[in-house]
């Protein structure tokens, strides 16, 4: 096999050099994959010849240092246009009502387009990984925010600090105005608070569940009061008069608290640190966190100042990240799973609207988590209709793909109910999303079986392959396989 | 204990055999199908039973409430909107029970939010991930030779069925399902528990395949409509003896913001024609005595009409309870319009989890304090 001939051979000019110590090892192929699936959607033939002939730590530097903080994929025209205030609709007519509704629902479609297109292109998956998993820690949704201006604004902010500090981050998401439209903050008022920030801001984003009480909430709803947005800007206001600054008492400090006391208050707490590496270790690692490894992990990034590459880092270059009972134990997310599959397999195209429009029935509309606490992911991304609907996005997806020439049929033009511009948008965007065979099984060196299967699968196949398959016919049945589902 | 463990552990034998022993084990009579019904958007109730003598009614609805004169008239006091004309005949044999101020404590208004609270059983301050059925089922399934427990028509969320070592299947369209389960290809061994959990999925949906026939032929007409042509497949699943113990269909578009009084004459026709339907259906496939069709839906809408010829969410709302052993009538508490609360919403007299414990205990004859987690009183509208 290719990646471990090449990787043997890159260590054994690495131990000629002496650059190599008997404590860090190289990857090698397998872990070189495993890395990269974890955390850059795909693990393509390329990346993993260059992670393979890495130590963890070199290969962690350079995720790392390869990352970005801002998107590189051309902007909907309206995103950082004028803002278009929700409160629009408060004077319309109906039919100006209908059409600025209509407006707002192609606004985020196309913010959805776009997002999946910065994962696809960019150099940097881990930043949209990070960006991601922050949109599924801090929660928002379109479904109440309504404005895809500010839900694009709250992205922003999150690729940001994706993989910068983790206080700034919740400092910066507490006053983002989809967040304070989102969790209540915008009805939050002396003489009438409001506690949904407080409650989630400790359950959901620091503390988790049993560390705070139910007097805690109450406390820091008073320190939030008089936060707010000014809906004709679409910009944070603290309103002053609407703020309560009597006396608080939070998590046993107290004082004339505001917001930022209490913000404050929960990154001095030694649970925030643990709460949040054990979300990163069910991202990353595997669905049972090791205490013992937490708390060791959630050590570095307090030490740290929060830092959330010092977490990453030694989350990823730990035994545990690499133990083979954590491989394959992960269940691939919608999105991963469709931005994965076009990265692996190098498919072209660049409008990713039917995309969009698949992972939303897989389960996973961006900008629309179904609650606060986000997505449960998981197994519970896996019922009878999302794995036929996977496993047939997957089989149109490769089923014309003889020619290179041919393009993929029907990615789901069984379901192109509306007519016009946005049908020809997307009937366009599928022709253009091709996968080139010949080319892709030229880069892996070998079209036998098991070439195709270490290439494709994070673990040997659920179904053995019949004797005698290999090339596109491997990949076609591989993609199949339940391992695929997995990473 | 998941529910395969159960199943192995209750005896292998038994297992193996026909498995109604199984279900009798658990003590469910799944030979009494239930049906449930979503409303999507959150019907508004105040205008699906209409309080047609109660002065506030008309003041609070100006533009949108229906007149005296057209309502169907149940009783002296509550009628239903008249295109749920279809309905009549039922409610006049007695299998037609109108539940009236269903709802739950500190009601949620966000559509997502609330379906989770109504499918998890819920209460308003708890995030659950196991659907109220699935919690049912799981410990007490279905026979092994039912194509599943529950059947999802025309929808792919699992809703109340989501989560839990459940057999569910969603179907849109027969022919397409049993195109579609061809990708099914059950790992004869899993290695991991997540493997474990795909390979049960992908065998749920062979077995669900391979129990469905299409061979039955529905004679009664459906309506042309997607709900008419949900129920038909609902009828088609069902006379073609599958085997099933719950199916769950919905209807779109109750979130009647704004032009309302259009919208929702149309719903309710679909409702009431696809529902009129299905009785027939279900009357010639021997069934319509060994099934209890259920509406449900996120919430109500508020009583006080908006500005622009529609209502906003709200709260408690009427809802549906149909079949041959169904006891018909008027339950639960008309809307107290005179005592709305700070956002102008009604108050609930009947939990939502009473009518789920009604389900579990009266026409299954389950204990249903674990699935609804806690002690809800049925309501006495099914005779056993």
């Amino acid at each position: 096999m290719r990646y471990s001939l090449s990787a043997l051979g890159a260590l054994a000019l690495a131990v000629a050099l002496g650059s190599v110590h008997a404590a860090s090892p190289l990857l090698g192929a397998a872990d070189a994959r495993h890395l990269l699936v974890r955390t850059s959607f795909a693990a393509t033939p390329v990346d993993v010849e260059r992670y393979s002939t890495l130590t963890r730590q070199q290969a962690v530097d350079r995720l790392l240092s390869s990352s970005r903080q801002q998107a590189a994929t051309p902007l909907p025209v309206w995103a950082e246009g004028p803002f278009l205030s929700p409160r629009r609709l408060r004077t319309a007519t109906a039919e100006e009502r209908q059409a600025l509704q209509r407006e707002r629902r192609e606004q985020s479609e196309e913010l959805r387009a776009w997002w999946l297109a910065e994962m696809r292109r960019t150099s940097s998956p881990l930043t949209e990984k990070m960006t991601l998993f922050w949109h599924n820690h801090f929660v928002s949704s379109d479904q109440k925010v309504r404005s895809p201006q500010l839900m694009y604004r709250q992205n922003v902010l999150l690729r940001r600090h994706a993989l910068g500090n983790f206080g700034t981050l919740l400092h910066e998401i507490a006053r983002d105005p989809a967040m304070v439209i989102y969790l209540d903050n915008a009805s939050n008022r002396k003489e009438r608070p409001n506690e949904n920030f407080a409650r989630e801001v400790m359950e959901l984003f620091t503390l988790g569940e049993g560390h705070y009480t139910e007097n805690d909430i109450k406390e820091a709803a008073r320190a939030f009061t008089g936060w707010g947005v000014d809906i004709e800007r679409g910009e944070f206001v603290f309103r002053a008069a609407l703020h309560d600054d009597g006396a608080k008492a939070v998590l046993g400090r107290d004082g004339n608290l505001n917001g930022e006391h209490v913000l404050d208050i929960l990154l001095e707490h030694p649970r925030t640190a643990e709460y949040v590496v054990e979300k990163l270790w069910r991202e990353f690692v595997s669905t049972t966190p090791d205490t013992a490894e937490v708390k060791r992990v959630a050590r570095v990034f307090k030490d740290s100042g929060y830092d959330v590459r010092a977490a990453l880092r030694a989350l990823l270059t730990s035994d545990a990240f690499y133990s083979p009972q954590n491989r394959a134990a992960l269940v691939k997310s919608p999105v991963e799973l469709v931005v994965g599959t076009l990265r692996q397999f190098d498919f072209s195209g660049a409008d990713m609207l039917p995309f969009a429009l698949t992972t939303a029935q897989l389960g996973q509309n961006l900008f629309a988590p179904p609650n606060v606490k986000g997505w449960p992911g998981g197994e519970a991304w896996i019922n009878s209709t999302t794995l036929l609907r996977r496993k047939q996005f997957l089989e149109r997806l490769f089923r014309e793909t003889a020619t290179p020439s041919a393009p993929v049929p029907d990615v789901m033009a069984a379901r192109l109910p509306q007519p016009g511009m946005r049908a020809e948008r997307l009937m366009r965007a599928m022709t253009d999303v091709r996968f080139d065979a010949q080319q892709w099984l030229g880069q892996i060196g070998g079209r036998d079986a098991g070439s195709v299967q270490h290439a494709v699968l994070a673990a040997a196949p659920s179904n053995t392959l019949p004797d005698g398959v290999q090339g596109l016919q491997a990949l076609q049945l591989l993609v199949q396989d339940a391992v695929y589902q997995l990473k | 204990m998941n529910r395969r463990k159960f199943l192995q552990t209750a005896g292998a034998a038994a297992v193996t055999a026909v498995l109604p022993s199984a279900a009798l084990a658990a003590g469910a009579d799944y030979g009494k199908l239930l049906i449930l019904v979503e409303l999507k958007g959150g019907n508004d109730g105040l205008n699906t039973v209409i309080p047609y003598t109660s002065p506030e009614y008309y003041a609070l609805r100006p533009r949108l409430a229906i007149p005296r004169d057209q309502v169907q008239q149940l009783d002296a006091q509550s009628g239903l909107h008249p295109a749920l004309q279809p309905l009549m005949p039922l409610w006049e044999k007695r299998e037609l029970a109108v539940v009236q101020g269903v709802g739950y404590a500190n009601p949620n208004l966000s559509h997502f939010r609330s379906i989770e609270i109504w499918d998890t059983a819920a209460n308003s301050t708890e995030y659950l991930s196991e659907g109220w059925l699935a919690r049912a089922f799981s410990s007490a399934p279905a026979p092994r030779a039912y194509a599943a427990d529950g059947v999802i028509v025309g929808g792919a969320e699992m809703g109340p069925f989501s989560g839990g070592r459940t057999r569910a299947i969603a179907i849109t369209n027969l022919e397409q399902f049993l195109n579609q389960s061809r990708l099914a290809a059950p790992a004869a061994q899993a290695r991991t528990s997540v493997l474990q959990h795909i390979a049960n999925v992908e065998s749920d949906i062979v077995q669900a395949a391979g129990r469905i026939s299409t061979e039955y032929v529905v004679r009664t007409d459906f309506p042309p409509t997607p709900f008419g042509n949900a129920a038909r497949t609902a009828a088609q699943l069902v006379g073609a003896k599958a085997g099933i113990a719950a199916i769950k269909l919905s209807l779109n578009g109750f979130d009647t913001h704004s032009g309302q009084q259009a919208t929702q004459a149309r719903l309710l026709k679909d409702l009431a024609d696809g529902l009129a339907a299905l009785k027939t259906a279900l009357v010639e496939a021997g069934r319509w005595d060994s099934t209890l069709i259920l509406t449900y839906a996120e919430f109500g809408r508020r009583p006080r009409e908006n500005q622009s010829g529609g209502t906003d969410h709200g709260t408690a709302s009427a809802h549906f309870a149909l079949g041959g052993r169904v006891k018909g009538g008027l339950y639960g508490v008309s809307p107290a319009l005179d005592r709305l609360d700070g956002n102008g919403n009604l108050a609930y007299a009947v939990d939502f989890r009473q009518l789920y414990a009604t389900v579990l205990e009266r026409w299954w004859g389950l204990d249903s304090i674990a699935a609804i987690r806690g002690r809800y009183a049925p309501l006495d509208l099914v005779r056993a």
